[in-house]
């Protein structure tokens, strides 16, 4: 049978936000998506000994944005930062119980607002160069059928 | 706790006293109104009993006005597409307003590919069409105008008098979708002047799976699918006798009550927007008088509508509606609210409560708090 509205886990998330919040002068910081587009997400993590020791989000969104962007900050905590930047968007719906198929992509922006406050923080220590951080994401827009519409 | 439902608009439950009228017709009182023996002639005499307590409900000048459908869908698909392609040889302009609803807009758009001409007419930010920017659209060959009487998404009522004088005076025909309206206001298709008008079954609390379409005497259409000889060969098929007499009962009902609700209904629905715009940075949508009395419509800024409908519903049991993006299948903003002029942004962040039979005034307070409490909630979660 066709999955009916959110998954469990979607619910128990969007419910209860893991995570929620703001770090003042966080090591790394990630901003994606777009209020136009129904989706803003940012990430804030500090680091240690090369791991994520902490980490932060707020979204405005949909119940799956809200949702994602819980998930994927349990999922990263604790992580080394080449771990955590391995983690994918796909990752992050499978460990939801599956999004509907029409949010697989538009609201599914954790993953991406993760490795953009771990770029962010590579930048910062010379680690990467700026370019280099903006190469590599899977577009938020772009998908048949998908535009936000503006 | 209780739920409290406020979403009469996307589905209504079966009144009682509807249920017990219809439900012979499933079983014992079965039968084919085109049959010619007794059954089928009874069926018959059932069927076009509902036909005339749903002429009534409007005033239109004869049963025979009424033609049965499948729903509203089926009945604007019908309006817009059977009476363009029937008078396509006087002309090829098609006029509709930019908020219809898509069961309205889709078909026009599906004659545009088809070699007519389609413009769509703007609304003010309360969402009242522009009467000077519909005169200047219309012309003899304007064929078909399709003005809704009110706005499902924002409440706002048309000006559907003044419109109809203006097609009749410049256009030809006019089709106005009644659905959101009926039995909620007033509805008379002689003297506002009406050529073509869907109604539904549901919104009267009646049976799902069953609509009208209106069709003044004189107004030529041809039918968009093909069968039999019912509903005038205009919509093929054997009728839906339970459905279709439910209707006609519900109709009945909704003549004898629908005054003394709407104002009860209109009451209780003041009392919840007057609570609810005490939120910071809320806004209500549609126009502030000349609205649905069961209707009640908003916008929070730097929040999204479907993580509000999901809210009230998981934390507090109440169900709402919302124009937002994120709860459509396409993820475009409702057409509606960008039409009233609301930017992007503001359009994801709505909030559309319709009242019914059980609503009651107790329901303002805790339904007022639960939206102050959600978004509370998820401005805290926003970074905007």
């Amino acid at each position: 049978m066709a999955q009916i509205g959110y998954s469990k886990e979607v619910m128990e998330h969007f419910m209860n936000p893991r995570n929620v919040g703001v770090i003042e002068n966080p090591d790394g910081y990630g901003q994606v998506g777009n209020p136009v587009c129904g989706d803003l997400m940012e990430i804030f993590i500090t680091v240690k000994e090369d791991k994520i020791d902490d980490i932060k989000f707020r979204t405005f969104g949909c119940g799956s944005a809200i949702a994602v962007s819980s998930m994927v900050t349990e999922m990263a905590k604790g992580k080394t930062l080449d771990e955590a930047m391995l983690i994918t968007r796909k990752d992050v719906a499978e460990e939801l119980g599956g999004l509907p198929p029409q949010k697989m992509h538009c609201s599914n922006l954790g993953a991406d607002a993760l490795h953009a406050a771990i770029k962010n923080y590579w930048v910062k220590i010379g680690k990467i160069k700026p370019e280099e951080a903006e190469a590599g994401e899977e577009s938020h827009e772009g998908e048949e059928g998908e535009s936000c519409g503006t | 706790m209780c739920g409290i439902y406020l979403d009469y608009q996307s589905a209504s439950p079966l009144d009682p006293r509807v249920a017990e009228f219809a439900e012979s017709f499933l079983s014992s009182d079965f039968g084919n109104p085109s049959a010619l023996h007794s059954r089928g002639l009874a069926a018959k005499a059932a069927l076009e009993e509902a036909r005339a307590k749903v002429a009534k409900l409007i005033n239109a000048e004869s049963p025979e006005s009424i033609v049965f459908t499948a729903g509203v869908t089926e009945a604007n698909n019908l309006a817009i597409r059977g009476a363009a392609l029937r008078s396509a040889a006087k002309g090829k302009k098609l006029l509709a307003s930019l908020i219809e609803h898509i069961s309205v807009l889709n078909p026009l758009k599906d004659l545009k590919k088809g070699g007519f001409d389609l413009a769509l007419v703007p609304v003010d930010s309360m969402g009242i069409i522009d009467l000077a920017a519909l005169e200047g659209l219309l012309s003899k060959e304007t064929v078909l105008t399709s003005v809704m009487y009110a706005n499902s998404e924002i409440g706002t009522i048309q000006p559907i008098k003044e419109v109809s004088d203006l097609v009749h005076e410049k256009g030809q025909f006019l089709h106005v979708d009644g659905a959101a309206a009926a039995g909620k206001i007033p509805i008379d298709v002689q003297k506002d002047g009406i050529d073509l008008l869907t109604l539904s079954s549901n919104d009267l609390y009646g049976p799902q799976g069953a609509g009208a379409l209106y069709v003044r005497p004189g107004v030529r259409i041809q039918p968009v699918l093909f069968g039999g000889g019912q509903e005038k060969g205009l919509v093929p098929g054997t009728e839906n006798l339970y459905a279709l007499a439910g209707f006609g009962e519900a109709a009945r009902l909704a003549k004898l009550e629908k005054a003394e609700e709407s104002q009860r209904l209109q009451a209780i629905r003041d009392g919840l927007i007057k609570e609810i715009l005490k939120i910071e940075e809320s806004y209500l949508t549609g126009h502030p008088t000349k609205r649905l009395p069961h209707h009640a419509s908003f916008r929070f800024s730097r929040i999204e509508g479907e993580s509000i409908l999901l809210t009230m519903d998981a934390m507090f049991n109440i169900q709402v509606s919302t124009g937002s993006a994120c709860s459509s299948r396409t993820l475009e903003p409702s057409h509606v609210l960008l039409a009233i002029g609301l930017r992007h942004e503001q359009a994801h962040g709505s909030m559309v409560m319709t009242l019914g039979r059980q609503n009651n005034p107790d329901q303002i307070a805790p339904t007022a708090n639960a939206t102050k409490k959600t978004v509370e909630r998820l401005r805290a979660l926003s970074p905007l």
